[in-house]
């Protein structure tokens, strides 16, 4: 998905008499305490063959806004309290039950986030789509609504359509299951398809085909898309306008190009800012050769070959979940591990915590091989080497107070209380919060200030190498850069060595100084972040580069990389995630 | 699918021998001369060394483990004290009754607590749910032999519909006899069953509810009767099969308590004379024919599931 | 329903810190089962000070006696007066209840955390609690009452036996999936011993399941004890129990329904309220169990 937009829906707003959804002050509010506004009056509307995106970071309302369209608000949790939805000319929200029924999926149709359980487990997935058929076009024939599916199933680019029609959806993977999701959604030609996040659990290679599918059926159908996203990227490869949404409010409408370009509010441009660059920034230089961490060929296998397999000559069953990874980790620096799901990243992260146990090879901790000490001889070098957590909310036991979770490492160690306690509270500082934090409780902070407390708890032991697995996966761009820019600070000043595990190229670019791709538990580049992901040698890193969304943007400067080599030298991208964390 | 029922039924077989443990041991260890313990008191030394013999206790206690489990894996459950009959002659002859009461609640029981639990999750959190949910409350908390009683009070004595006690054999008597004389002890043995299959239904259904692959169905613009019959129930299943097995072993204790209030002459009848009489070789032998009965029912819905979800059929 | 944007936060999230507590005004029908629970509790304990007659005095001339001035519920077989022996039988009923489910609860939750936590001994632990529940619960205590004499205490065990597996499950069940959270694991790289982890982090999770189970184990168990007093495996008729008040009474139920009606009903009233209890408990307690049917 390249820049290649359809030029002549641009202008389609313009002539805005065919629009085909109309959403007017609308207002929705939670059922129980009827002033407490989850939409705050939010108006837009979609020209057909359109691309509208909304974009917000979460608890914006934008999924709300998406559901309310649908007539899907949960029962008894969500309640509209006024505004107008058209569809056309059709008023959405003063439909009875029965005609809503009739327009889903015949006019307006939506796919959903996790592709994984949207489908129903105990139906074929061909039957799951003639079902549509079924229910809206009561007069076809088996014959014919078959027919319609395999149809369908050829149009979303699906392979062996036949084979496909009878599969359990368990038996697809996700971005199959997506792209069943698209085909029932777009079998009877709506006008209106809405994407809920559609691709944000999708890894970037499949999430590109999907874009690309989506663009593509849209073009051939004339169909109106509203794209639901959270991801800039995204937004630069798919939208024809976009509409940033933040508490419930629209902050701006506006052509995509000039949205990137000229943000007109501040929080719009606070979002972009936040975008971590794709264009890697430049190692540190080296100053301390003293390895800290170093794998050697490490080798996670699971299930096991049991004699009986071998008697009867079977072959061997096990699968690897990585094999022969070795890296060496230097103080102070930051080593990137990256890949898509199942490439088994994670796999290392936990063999060298020795939370699960290795199969093969070595895991040295300041020289001292680790992998395969007992319970009580790995207790010392334990506490060099500390994890962060993807899911701030479950990295924190619920009923301890932050106090006593920061403690509880340094007391195990000999440290007294009094003293862990007034280090705990340093830290708490160090981290950006108050002193007070220590004696309340995990539920009383936000997603990123539980992380901060988690790297606080992990610091706490004076490690020499911390593990971050997907430490900022789960939080909000801006979330996201001001968690970074403190880690790099902590770096810094403690030097402590980083084993940073993630999913996001752009991140890992602006974070790490050397980079590890895997791929199926094999290392396939490794090498200094400028190089890797600068000028990838192996052609699955260059996959991944291609496919990584708004790789043609440079969101912090608001202009594209072609106008960029022009205007500006190539030492200024590392400045975009910094900057961008100073603004949120 | 081959693999996991195989799976599931050689699981069965350890249950089944520790069952089996456990009642061997229940004998031996209980505090003091087992002989004595069920002879009572006024036993005479000849009768003591009888039993003995007859329990082969004189043995060590691995000869006669094996041995006994070697008698049963033959058929041989013992003598009674009592009558001095085989047990499983004793047993065969009150089978019938038992087992014609037994699947006749159980049909009752789910094809009244299915649709209520479905009807209660459907309208969940309205006054029919509130109702739903209080009446099986009230349901699984009654005593079995209260309800009883209320039930031939009102429909047999005060009303008169209804045999108050007795039982005709659906082998002998024909459907009519035995539906009259089976209503009243069904309804009885069936409340706690059905208080607890709704429970479980209602659960189960909202749990479903609440699935993404239900929000899809609805953006498919499917009808709420289709959304809960086609989508929600097939996938409620698997918990309510579950509690319908596990609610098997209510339905056991059920049986005992209803035959002797309505005088059934089947195998709950033989278990409460075993126990007044203390004619242990009768009780081990209904323990583990009951509890053997309650491996394979739940073995049966383990096994069921395979069909119910191609995720496991196709394992 | 606002989903988070960034990678879906998979998982329970354990928003609410746990309170013992209601923080809001009961409903009507915790608050009655509440005062009858109470009340029965109030009964059981006061007892010998408000019974009207020795509930052990028999007068043969006095027998089955209709409800009047004397005998306020009438009197049993033996001349007895029914109430007082229906005021008796409290005692027993709640003994067993708390009893078991304490015992129980003190049994189980150990074995519930050692399976949970180490994996040799889960295979071992959860085949015999397989066992043990595959032995329908009141044959099983009636085989264990039969063999010892029935006094209370082998009554309770008796009863209390079944419920073990129910427990070991449960806890089980909690271990298994709150050792897979990751501050679980970051107590394990903070250096955290075994038992620091079991106590601090695992235990409390099973808390708020735990004290819902055991009032439903209190009522199955008082239930449990009422079927083995009407079969005649209970407990013998010189300690009152609703139970055998009953079973005494069948004979007579044609002529005086009231031998099964009072204690039937404070029986079931009984059991009723704490089940009740229960439910709220669970839907205060564990937000993610209230769907659950749990109980019996």
């Amino acid at each position: 998905m390249t820049a290649s937009k359809a030029a002549p829906s641009k202008d389609a707003h313009a002539m805005s008499s065919d629009r085909v959804l109309r959403v007017q002050d609308l207002v929705v509010s939670s059922h129980t305490q009827p002033d407490r506004h989850i939409l705050k009056g939010v108006s837009f509307d979609i020209a057909a063959g359109e691309t509208l995106c909304l974009v917000g970071e979460s608890g914006s309302g934008k999924s709300v806004t998406s559901l309310s369209i649908m007539g899907l608000l949960p029962r008894g949790v969500l309640e509209h309290r006024g505004g107008d939805i058209y569809l056309e000319e059709t008023p959405l929200l003063t439909l009875s039950s029965a005609r809503l029924r009739e327009l889903r999926a015949s006019r307006i149709a939506m796919i959903f986030q996790e592709p994984m359980t949207a489908l129903n487990p105990l139906m074929r997935v061909g039957e799951q789509i003639e079902e549509v058929l079924v229910m809206h076009r009561k007069g076809t024939t088996a014959g014919e609504r078959r027919t319609r599916v395999l149809d369908m199933l050829e149009q979303v680019q699906l392979p062996d359509i036949e084979r496909m029609y009878a599969s359990w959806p368990h038996q697809l993977s996700g971005g199959q299951r997506q792209r069943i999701m698209i085909a029932m959604a777009l079998v009877l030609e709506p006008r209106l398809l809405i994407a809920d996040e559609p691709t944000t659990a999708l890894d970037v290679t499949t999430q590109k085909q999907i874009l690309w599918l989506i663009r593509q059926l849209q073009e051939r159908h004339g169909t109106s898309v509203l794209f639901i996203t959270h991801d800039m990227g995204v937004v630069a490869d798919i939208a024809d306008r976009v509409c940033v949404m933040r508490h419930g409010e629209v902050v701006e409408t506006q052509p995509v190009q000039a949205l990137l370009r000229h943000p007109l509010t501040d929080y719009t441009r606070s979002l972009l800012m936040a975008v971590p660059g794709l264009q890697p920034r430049p190692s540190r230089p080296v100053t301390e050769r003293e390895i800290v961490l170093e794998a050697i060929e490490l080798e996670k296998c699971y299930g096991r070959h049991s004699r009986w397999a071998r008697l009867r000559g079977q072959q061997d069953t096990r699968t690897a979940a990585a094999s022969d990874v070795s890296f060496a980790l230097t103080r102070g620096r930051t080593l990137g591990i990256v890949g898509e799901s199942g490439s088994g990243k994670s796999t290392v992260a936990r063999c060298v915590m020795r939370m699960i146990e290795p199969t093969g090879g070595g895991v040295r901790v300041m020289g001292r091989d680790i992998s395969t000490l007992g319970r009580a001889a790995l207790k010392p070098h334990r506490k060099r080497i500390q994890m962060i957590f993807q899911d701030p909310f479950r990295s924190l036991n619920p009923r301890l107070t932050i106090g006593d979770s920061l403690i509880e490492g340094p007391v195990n160690y000999g440290t007294s209380r009094a003293q862990a306690l007034k280090q705990a509270e340093a830290l708490l500082i160090m981290v950006g919060l108050s002193g007070e934090a220590m004696t309340r409780y995990p539920h009383q902070f936000s997603g990123g200030q539980r992380q901060r407390i988690a790297i606080a708890r992990a610091l706490a032991m004076e490690p020499d190498v911390l593990v971050a697995d997907e430490a900022v996966s789960a939080l909000d761009v801006s979330v996201q850069a001001q968690v970074l820019t403190l880690l790099e600070d902590i770096q810094t000043r403690m030097g402590v060595a980083v084993l940073f595990i993630t999913h996001d190229l752009r991140v890992a670019a602006q974070v790490c100084d050397d980079v590890m791709v895997m791929q199926k538990g094999r290392v396939v580049e490794y090498g200094p972040t400028s190089r890797v992901l600068g000028a990838p040698e192996h052609a699955y890193t260059r996959s991944l580069m291609a496919a990584a969304p708004g790789r043609q943007w440079d969101f912090a400067a608001f202009q594209p990389f072609d106008d960029v080599s022009e205007s500006r030298s190539s030492d200024a991208f590392s400045t975009g995630l910094i900057s961008g964390a100073q603004k949120a | 699918m081959l693999g996991y029922c195989l799976k599931r039924t050689l699981a069965a077989v350890p249950v089944m021998v520790i069952v089996a443990l456990f009642v061997f041991l229940l004998l031996r260890l209980s505090p003091g001369d087992p002989a004595a313990i069920i002879a009572g008191d006024m036993a005479t030394p000849a009768q003591l060394a009888r039993i003995r013999e007859a329990l082969g206790l004189n043995e060590p206690m691995h000869i006669q483990f094996f041995r006994w489990v070697g008698e049963l894996l033959q058929g041989d459950f013992g003598t009674s004290l009592m009558s001095g009959l085989p047990v499983t002659t004793l047993m065969a002859q009150r089978l019938e009754p038992t087992v014609s009461l037994a699947v006749f609640s159980m049909l009752l029981s789910v094809l009244v607590a299915v649709p209520m639990g479905v009807l209660a999750a459907w309208k969940h959190g309205s006054l029919i749910d509130r109702v739903i949910m209080a009446l099986s409350v009230v349901g699984f908390s009654v005593p079995v032999f209260v309800i009883g009683y209320l039930l031939i009070k009102l429909l047999a004595i005060d009303l008169g519909w209804l045999p108050v006690q007795g039982f005709r054999r659906l082998s002998e008597d024909g459907l009519w006899a035995f539906l009259e004389h089976a209503l009243l002890p069904a309804m009885m043995l069936s409340t706690i069953y059905i208080a607890l299959i709704a429970r479980m239904t209602r659960a189960s259904m909202l749990d479903v509810l609440g699935e993404d692959y239900i929000r899809t169905a609805h953006a498919k613009g499917a009808s709420e009767r289709r959304v809960l019959f086609r989508h929600a129930l097939r996938n409620a299943g698997v918990p309510i099969l579950e509690v319908i097995g596990t609610g098997f072993a209510l339905m056991i204790t059920g049986v005992v308590v209803t035959e002797s209030v309505f005088n059934i002459p089947g195998l709950g009848r033989l278990t409460v004379d075993a126990i007044l009489s203390r004619d242990y070789p009768v009780i081990q032998g209904l323990i583990l024919v009951t509890s053997g009965v309650y491996v394979v029912i739940n073995l049966l819905i383990d096994l069921s599931y395979a069909l119910l979800d191609p995720r496991i059929r196709y394992r | 329903m606002n989903t988070p944007s960034p990678a879906a936060v998979a998982g329970p999230v354990p928003e609410r810190r746990w309170r013992l507590w209601p923080t809001h005004r009961p409903g009507w029908m915790v608050t009655t089962a509440t005062l009858c629970l109470a009340l029965i509790v109030l009964v059981a304990v006061l007892a010998p000070w408000i019974a009207p007659h020795d509930p052990l005095a028999m007068s043969p001339a006095e027998r089955l006696k209709p409800a009047g001035d004397d005998y306020w519920l009438g009197s049993d077989a033996y001349g007895r007066d029914l109430l007082s022996r229906i005021l008796y039988g409290a005692r027993i009923s709640l003994i067993v209840g708390i009893g078991s489910a304490l015992i129980s609860v003190v049994i189980g939750l150990p074995l519930g955390l050692l399976a949970g936590f180490f994996r040799a001994l889960d295979t071992l632990i959860m085949r015999i609690m397989d066992g043990l529940m595959a032995i329908p619960s009141v044959l099983l205590a009636i085989a264990i009452v039969s063999l010892t004499s029935a006094s209370l205490w082998t009554v309770m065990a008796a009863i209390t036996v079944p419920e073990i597996p129910r427990v070991v499950r449960l806890v089980r069940s909690v271990v298994l999936s709150a050792r897979e959270e990751p501050y679980v694991e970051a107590a394990v790289s903070l250096g955290s011993s075994l038992p620091v982890i079991m106590w601090r982090h695992l235990m409390p999770n099973t808390l708020a399941p735990l004290i819902v189970m055991s009032t439903y184990i209190c009522a199955s168990a008082i239930l449990t004890e009422a079927i083995l007093s009407f079969l005649g495996a209970g407990l013998g008729t010189e300690t009152p129990t609703w139970g055998n008040i009953m079973s005494e009474g069948r004979t007579y139920f044609q002529i005086k329904p009231g031998l099964i009606f009072w204690p039937g009903l404070m029986l079931s009233l009984c059991i009723l309220s704490i089940n009740l209890l229960g439910d709220a408990a669970r839907d205060h307690l564990d937000p993610r169990l209230q769907k659950r049917g749990g109980g019996q």
